[in-house]
């Protein structure tokens, strides 16, 4: 749910990034809240967790300057991908504007990918969202281990799995090194932002 | 569901907090929505982050409405957290939104309740009825 104070001319935004667990979403996250100044960023809270996984969510507050004399103010979102959390994942997409969906290019994610982007689906339409209809970018995370000796999906069997469908704008990436992070973060600020105020115009 | 609020109903929302709240000796009351937005912070936050405090604030709300399912509620209308100098109350307002107020031990809980149940009942129609 976007919110508008008209006294202080500022918009209010909240963008999940979403995906099979230990994707990336959370290096997205501190990339950019390493990458950014303190005149954009907010302070990053991350609930301490034993481990690396995300069991409730990552949160970094971004003031993205103005528009039409509007300031937009982004609020970054990370859920946990395991599939067991789902109550958790359902708890932060409350009030979403739009997603990052960061997939997994290793090969033996191929189903996860497939299995979170579904579940992103449902848990949507729950909420009466059309996946389709909310602004939704794609990130092929991990596309640096592409030399190694990992076996990695190409760009072409993610877009197969992930975006036939959907026709959605996608980026490769690799979150560790900031590679696509920010066109990511661009391209979903610039499609949450036309549909939160696309949707204002419309009342 | 957007939320757009006037100046106007900004401004009433301002009044109402510091009327009830911050002269009853609350040190901070916030308001913000159930996703998490921060819509209103009043009193002496300069060392508070008031933004992370909007996010955890919604997301204890949901964790703890999870916990009344399991017992057969639907949610819990007020938290309260207890602190050795500093305490926190949480209650909600309507469907989607939720009042913090932050206040030191020498001010009596049931006084925050009983003011907390009056700003309520005058928030919930600036903020558009039962949202």
């Amino acid at each position: 749910m976007s919110f508008i104070d008209l006294s202080k001319n500022e918009v209010q935004c909240k963008i999940v990034y979403y995906g099979p667990g230990r994707g990336g979403k959370t290096t997205n996250l501190l990339y950019l809240h390493q990458a950014l100044t303190d005149s954009v960023r907010g302070k990053m809270v991350t609930i301490d967790t034993k481990g690396d996984r995300t069991l409730f969510f990552d949160f970094l507050p971004l003031a993205l300057g103005q528009i039409q004399g509007l300031s937009i103010k982004i609020q970054l979102y990370t859920v946990p991908g395991q599939v067991m959390y789902n109550a958790t994942r359902k708890l932060v997409l409350k009030g979403v504007d739009g997603i990052v969906f960061v997939a997994d290019s290793l090969k033996v994610q191929k189903e996860k990918n497939v299995e979170s982007l579904e579940n992103l689906r449902q848990n949507l339409a729950e909420d009466n969202i059309d996946i389709k209809e909310i602004p939704l970018v794609l990130q092929y995370n991990k596309r640096d281990l592409g030399g190694s000796n990992i076996p990695i999906l190409s760009v072409e069997e993610l877009q197969e799995d992930l975006n036939k469908e959907l026709q959605v704008s996608s980026f490769s990436g690799s979150a560790l090194k900031g590679d696509g992070v920010f066109e990511t973060l661009r391209e979903i600020s610039k499609g949450t932002v036309k549909y939160v105020s696309r949707k204002l115009l419309s009342r | 569901m957007d939320l757009v609020l006037s100046k106007e109903s900004i401004d009433n929302i301002i009044s109402v907090l510091d009327e009830d709240l911050l002269r009853a000796g609350a040190d901070c009351a916030l308001l913000v929505d159930r996703s998490g937005n921060l819509i209103v912070n009043r009193g002496d936050p300069a060392t508070l982050d008031v933004v992370a405090l909007a996010a955890l604030s919604a997301a204890n709300f949901g964790a703890t409405a999870e916990i009344a399912k399991l017992i057969g509620e639907d949610d819990f209308a007020l938290l309260f957290h207890k602190g050795k100098n500093e305490n926190i109350h949480f209650s909600k307002v309507g469907k989607g939104f939720i009042l913090i107020t932050l206040f030191g031990k020498d001010v009596s809980l049931g006084l925050i309740r009983l003011n907390t149940a009056r700003v309520t009942d005058t928030l919930i129609p600036i903020l558009g009825g039962e949202q």
